[in-house]
């Protein structure tokens, strides 16, 4: 049977369609769940097999990128987000979903609580932007994350004005680097890029997303959702032409994979 | 604002109580370097740094432990950010929401298996404990941010070290979101709902640190940048007045308006001139023979007796004049496009019976008769056509002047989710897929001075560019084509198009998805915001000119998060057949939506007291005219309205049943018991006079340059031209819309190597399960209408068909939408030339019906807008910018000390065509060395209305003149090849003609071209004038040398010139070309706009 995967709708959530695209294009069987169903119910998350947070301005990030959404999460769901993580539920946030995650403690959790550790906050440009970017998957993350098995570079859009991705401090970060919280890093020529636009919003470490200690738990602010096909890549017409699926599928299909 | 009207909760006394959140000082503040970056570009003002602090006041029955847990949970970032309560700082413990340690996992070893695990201890999430404390800071990271300053002084902890705080907040009754929001969270973190004597108000406050701006720059900084007094109310506190303990003043909850009652508007004695005075004063823009028809109306003794039974005054209440007067408005009704136009034009007289029957319905019926394609025009919020045997789409383009003149970032904003609405109520309800974007300003460099109430360009750019971003990002649609276009005269009244399109599968429920209907006793329900005083008057303001005492009601905000919840609830409950019919809630509101809907099925009757308010004290007819933002009207039949009203709850969508349609022939208005108003839909629709224009030609007085005059074909003059504003990359702009979200993009708005080449369409591929792709583009060419009017319209069609071509579609798919904004062409005061502005109206149409027959180019869907003047108030020419003044001097119409700016005649045209395989797209960059580079299509002496003559100043006499029979042929041909993928690139000669377009596919493939031009057809033009005409229909292709035979084949007979080769060396030269280090060109086209961020 396919792993069922619960897709958040709802409240300004906007990427949900192409998200639930990706994972029925990897195999699996995408449910849109609505915020408030799921705030009335919260049990219905284990009626799935993964968990999966889309892009989009959930609240409108009135007051931060994904903070309602976050304080929604905390509040309404308390103890099953606990249960989530108790469980071994994969779970993947993606741009707005990432910062959910991040601002719900859900990611890094690097002492083993759900509590906010780092943030996400506006790009050094002051600027939203829609721009491509390369990103470099940890070599570290990539043996340990059933997400992220087999997987090296990926090419995708970043769609975002509050993206830089900073610690609680210099040390923090540096602490979570050496324990293998960054998954993904902006690249520039194969190196992490330090300078803007390569790495787009001027995030420490060149750090693009987070796992959690469980490898189970991923989170980016680029959009693999968004660059499925060879068509969605903003170069097809000069390099490699418009058949096929790329890298970014697999992130996808590898969790369906160890799903199955 | 009031979220909701629940009893008041009683626990607490009512208090204000004021959070800030200020970011820690070793994080950057990205929003005050903005700012900074702002205020030296556009003020030239210098000053230190400048910190953004969030405020929000809580003005309820919140405990201050309450208000601790908001602060700490849904406010302030624990990370980035302290935390202050009415100005004491957060020393809170960190809190956490504990998992059982032994679940938390190894950090190195194997991922944990994925299976389900018993939870052990579940994890707490009781009472309220802090968040966590401020964290420590030890050393910067990668040296990009602000250094770490010493501890700010105690005794200013929030602000800093600041010479003065400026604290920006709405003013009553304005759209606050950020407030919205907040109060849903604080509803769902204390769990309870707040009451209606709750409000929260959100606040921005920007702390200048030492050394600040002195008190005159300030001054200006508030003024010019920080705030608009229409929708703001800015306090600014000094060191020394903060020291002195003055502090920001509370907020003020929004005041009652109006009395609640419904009056009489006697109208059976008045005179003309009180007649005419009473359109003015009521800000009806009703024209005096318009006033006499309802004058004349409510004469009726029979009628009067039937009002009497019914409970009405015997003269119209308000509500029924305000009804009438939305109802007829220009914006609603057209009445310019439909009058009767007698024309003088060149010796021919003739009369014109409706230039939308005429010019518009006729041609695109007669199209229609020959295309199976097109589903629904004309009848509809947008027009429909079949995309492919399981999808429709949906096209819409809308203009929002004038309120972007007033408050360019709201204008903006609910011109884009306005848009999004009319194809949300399209046929069953379409979703938005993509959005497009085009503006028309004054030029950004323009000077200081300005005529009373105008914007400066660069701050409309500015705020319309920001309301765009946001409507559109926060929405989830994608921005996907557009373009800003430059000319002095738009300083009087910018234009601002934004147009959506929308998909749906072509039956929804068994029913054609492009169809509805309504039955009499369907419930009437009004779905999204709550109505408010906002947007009181929008059509009717549109309708007049603006003017230094245009009224500030019709200005509005807009809230996408509102309107995106909306949405997918009102396409869950489609899918589900919840509903009948709808449409959307924009200019004149209920009484437009309702009233319009009455007419389906002949009649309505709602009662208004069961409106949801959001502002107290509304008189009746502001409820019935009140165009607040994100609501839809719907038809609902009675079987279906319980379930309809509770799914919008449990999505959080308000939806209010008003009242039901009915078969009265009347559109029936009650509030509670006592009747408000009572219309014949027939008066209401049919009863307004229609318009006699008159329409006289006056012949452009231009002259061409002679050869000697033009200047050298060097590098100066190529940098010079790719930096115009007309020309320049929109790079930094663009980036800033979400142009891929829904993930089905295919080509975007910039390609090439480095992505930063201009593509000419976007396309976008709906169904991932067929390579079947949608293309969008657009023309738009409002200066040749300085020469003739209908040149303009001409090149606008080719244009945006040109163009689609170039990106893979197959012309004979493509559909168009015409979007008219014209100065007023209606004779009145300071207006001697509207008889020539109507004579270009004309010839605008007759060009478009000419153009679009000969290219089988349907018109599905259109807009106009008839009112694009600036009004001075007082003596002609006094403060007028010297950029406007000279644009007017040099306006053809000889209108030397004009009283108006006028905007010049502008017609956008949007095109939309299907490309069968989205893996034969095409882009602009030229891809591979060696490749040949044709042209294809005549140049002539066309300089005319062309960028290089703008640049020369001058107009010229020669615009391009399109002759559509050869371009259809050049464009079908190049379509095969296209699907032959015998083509590397394709490109649309547009502003600044050859030159440009070759230097903008050398930089997409950051490659250069050597060209061998050899002594034939347009070869024996003026280089000049060959590099720089701006002939319409050419078309820049390369391709491979294999293929040449192929392509000289397929245009056998036709125009075309191999201009030369694609060479690696970054060169643009040979030919009649010096040497052109592209770096140089390219930092010249890259870099104009890019610094005004």
């Amino acid at each position: 049977m396919k792993p069922r995967a619960l897709i958040l709708t709802g409240a300004g959530i906007n990427a949900d369609r192409e998200l639930a695209e990706a994972f029925a294009l990897a195999g699996a069987d995408p449910r849109s769940v609505h915020l408030f169903d799921l705030g009335e119910n919260p049990r219905l998350i284990f009626d799935h097999q993964i968990l999966a947070l889309p892009g989009g301005f959930s609240y409108g990030d009135h007051l931060g990128s994904g903070r309602l959404l976050a304080g929604f999460l905390r509040h309404r769901l308390g103890e099953a987000l606990g249960e989530v993580v108790a469980r071994g539920l994969p779970v993947l946030g993606i741009c707005n979903g990432f910062q959910v995650l991040v601002k719900a403690g859900l990611l890094p959790m690097s002492r083993g609580r759900i509590e906010q550790e780092a943030s996400l906050v506006h790009n050094d440009s002051g600027r939203f932007e829609d721009r491509w970017v390369e990103i470099g998957v940890e070599a570290r993350a990539a043996r340990r994350s059933p997400w992220l098995t087999g997987l090296a570079t990926l090419r995708c859009p970043v769609r975002h004005g509050e993206g830089k991705l900073v610690g609680s401090s210099p040390a923090a970060m540096d602490a979570l680097e050496k324990a293998g919280h960054i998954a993904f890093r902006y690249l520039e020529a194969g190196q992490p890029a330090t300078n803007y636009p390569a790495n787009p919003n001027g995030s420490w470490h060149s750090a693009a997303g987070f796992l959690d200690a469980s490898g189970l738990i991923l989170g980016l602010m680029p959009h693999p959702e968004a660059a499925l096909y060879n068509l969605q890549r903003p170069d097809w017409t000069r390099h490699g032409g418009g058949e096929g699926t790329t890298d970014c599928l697999r992130l996808f299909s590898n969790i369906v994979k160890a799903l199955g | 604002m009031k979220p909701c009207a629940s009893p008041p909760a009683p626990a607490e006394a009512r208090a204000l109580r004021r959070l800030e959140a200020a970011g820690l000082e070793a994080f950057r503040d990205a929003a005050g370097e903005k700012l900074r970056r702002t205020l030296r570009e556009d003020l030239k003002v210098a000053c230190g740094p400048i910190r953004a602090v969030r405020a929000l006041t809580l003005a309820g029955r919140f405990s201050a432990a309450e208000a601790w847990r908001i602060g700490r949970e849904i406010f302030a970032d624990p990370i980035v950010e302290r935390l202050f309560l009415d100005g004491q700082a957060d020393d809170g413990d960190a809190a956490s929401l504990k998992v059982a340690p032994s679940l938390a996992g190894p950090i190195h070893g194997d991922f944990a298996p994925l299976r389900d695990v018993p939870s052990q201890e579940r994890p707490i999430y009781g009472d309220f404990a802090p968040l966590m404390g401020v964290p420590s800071l030890e050393r910067p990271v990668d040296g990009d941010f602000a250094p770490l300053r010493d501890a700010p002084s105690q005794e200013w902890p929030i602000y800093g070290d600041f010479a003065f705080a400026v604290c920006v907040s709405f003013r009553p009754g304005v759209t606050d979101n950020v407030a919205r929001s907040a109060a849903e969270g604080i509803e769902f973190l204390l769990g309870r709902k707040l009451g209606s004597d709750e409000e929260i108000h959100s606040a921005t406050v920007w702390a200048f640190l030492a050394p600040g701006p002195t008190p005159r720059e300030l001054e200006r900084v508030c003024n010019e940048v920080l705030y608009n007094p229409l929708i703001e109310k800015v306090e600014a506190l000094s060191r020394a007045q903060w020291e002195a303990g003055q502090r920001f003043a509370p907020p003020v909850p929004a005041p009652a308006l109006g009395v609640g009652a419904v009056e009489p508007v006697p109208l059976s004695q008045l005179s003309d001139a009180e007649l005419e005075a009473l359109s003015r004063a009521r800000v009806l823009a009703l024209s005096l023979e318009e006033m006499r028809a309802v004058q004349s109306h409510f004469r009726d003794p029979v009628r009067r007796a039937a009002r009497r039974a019914a409970g009405l005054p015997e003269e119209p209440t308000d509500a029924e004049i305000e009804a009438i007067a939305q109802t007829w408005s220009e914006h609603c009704k057209h009445k310019i496009f439909a009058g009767i136009f007698e024309v003088e034009d060149e010796g021919r007289r003739e009369t014109v019976d409706s230039l939308f029957k005429t010019f518009i319905a006729a041609p695109t019926r007669q199209i229609m008769r020959q295309r199976g394609d097109i589903a629904s025009v004309f009848s509809d919020n947008a027009g429909v056509f079949h995309f492919s045997e399981e999808l429709d789409v949906c096209i819409k383009v809308e203009t929002h002047n004038s309120p972007s003149a007033l408050e360019p970032y709201g204008g903006a904003m609910t011109g884009i989710v306005g848009v999004n609405r009319d194809v949300l109520g399209t046929g069953q309800g379409f979703r938005p897929i993509l959005n497009t974007d085009v503006f028309c300003f004054g030029p950004p460099d323009h000077g200081d001075a300005l005529p009373p109430r105008l914007l400066h360009p660069r701050r409309i750019l500015r705020g319309v560019h920001r309301g765009i971003k946001d409507g559109g990002n926060q929405s989830g649609i994608p921005t996907v084509n557009g373009s800003i276009s430059f000319d002095p005269r738009y300083i009087g009244k910018p234009l601002v198009f934004c147009g959506t399109a929308g998909l749906a599968p072509r039956r929804v429920c068994g029913r054609a998805s492009h169809e509805k209907s309504i039955a009499p006793g369907d419930a009437a329900v009004m779905v999204g915001g709550r109505v408010g005083a906002d947007g009181i008057h929008g059509a009717t303001m549109s309708s007049e000119g603006l003017s230094e005492v245009s009224p500030t009601s019709a200005v509005q905000i807009g809230d996408p998060i509102t309107q995106k919840r909306m949405i997918d609830f009102i396409l869950e409950a489609r899918d589900l057949g919840l509903y009948r019919f709808i449409t959307d809630n924009g200019a004149g509101g209920l009484s437009s939506s309702i009233g319009e809907m009455a007419r389906e099925c002949g009649g309505a009757r709602i009662d208004l007291a069961a409106v949801p308010l959001k502002a107290a004290g509304l008189a009746p007819w502001h409820i019935l005219v009140s165009e607040s933002q994100e609501r839809m009207s719907l038809a609902v039949p009675p079987d279906k309205l319980g379930v309809f009203l509770d799914l919008a709850r449990r999505r959080g969508v308000l939806a209010a049943a008003i009242g039901a349609f009915t078969a009265s022939g009347c559109f029936e208005v009650f509030h509670g018991e006592r009747p408000v108003a009572r219309l014949e839909l027939e008066f209401l629709h049919e009863g307004a006079p229609r318009l006699r224009i008159r329409a006289r030609w006056s012949p452009p007085q231009g002259a061409e340059a002679r050869d000697g005059d033009l200047p050298a074909l060097d590098a100066a003059l190529a940098r010079a031209m790719l930096a115009r504003w007309n020309i320049c990359s929109k790079e930094d702009w663009v980036r800033e819309y979400d142009h891929e979200v829904q993930g089905m993009s295919v080509i975007k708005p910039f390609c090439g190597e480095r992505a930063d080449g201009p593509s000419d369409a976007a396309v976008l591929r709906p169904d991932p399960g067929t390579y079947r792709a949608l293309a969008i583009a657009h023309g738009l060419r409002a200066r040749f209408s300085d020469i003739d009017a209908g040149r303009m319209a001409a090149n606008a069609v080719d244009e945006a068909l040109a163009s689609l071509v170039c990106a893979g579609a197959d012309p004979d798919t493509a559909v168009g939408l015409d979007n008219f904004c014209w100065p007023d062409p209606l004779p009145g005061a300071n207006n001697p030339d509207a008889e020539h502005k109507a004579a270009q109206l004309v010839r605008a149409c007759r060009a478009l019906a000419d153009i679009c027959l000969a290219y089988k180019l349907p018109c599905i869907s259109g807009k106009d807008s008839m009112k694009n003047d600036y009004v001075f108030p007082r003596s002609p020419g006094e403060r007028v910018g010297e950029g406007a003044a000279a644009s007017l001097a040099r306006s053809n119409a000889g209108v030397q000390n004009a009283a108006r700016i006028s905007v010049p005649p502008t017609l956008l045209f949007t095109a939309v065509g299907v490309v069968p395989d989205a893996r034969r797209a095409l882009t602009s960059d030229f891809k591979r060395p060696g490749d040949l580079i044709f042209l294809l299509g005549e140049t002539k002496d066309e300089l005319g209305g062309s960028e290089l003559y703008a640049h020369l100043g001058l107009i010229g006499i020669h615009a391009p003149a399109v002759e559509p029979r050869s371009a259809l042929t050049r464009y079908r041909a190049l379509h095969r090849l296209a699907r032959e993928g015998v083509l590397a690139s394709a490109h649309d000669l547009s502003e600044g003609g050859l030159l440009v377009a070759l230097a903008e596919s050398c930089f997409g493939g950051r490659l250069g071209a050597r060209l061998e031009l050899h002594p034939q057809g347009s070869r024996a033009l003026h280089p000049v004038r060959f590099f720089f005409s701006e002939s319409a229909s050419r078309i820049l292709v390369s391709l491979s040398p294999e293929h040449e035979e192929r392509l000289r084949r397929e245009f056998a007979g036709q125009e075309i010139l191999c201009l030369g080769r694609v060479q690696q060396a970054y060169r643009l030269e040979g030919g009649d070309l010096p040497t052109l280090e592209l770096d140089s060109l390219y930092e010249s086209w890259r870099t104009p706009l890019g610094k005004l961020l």
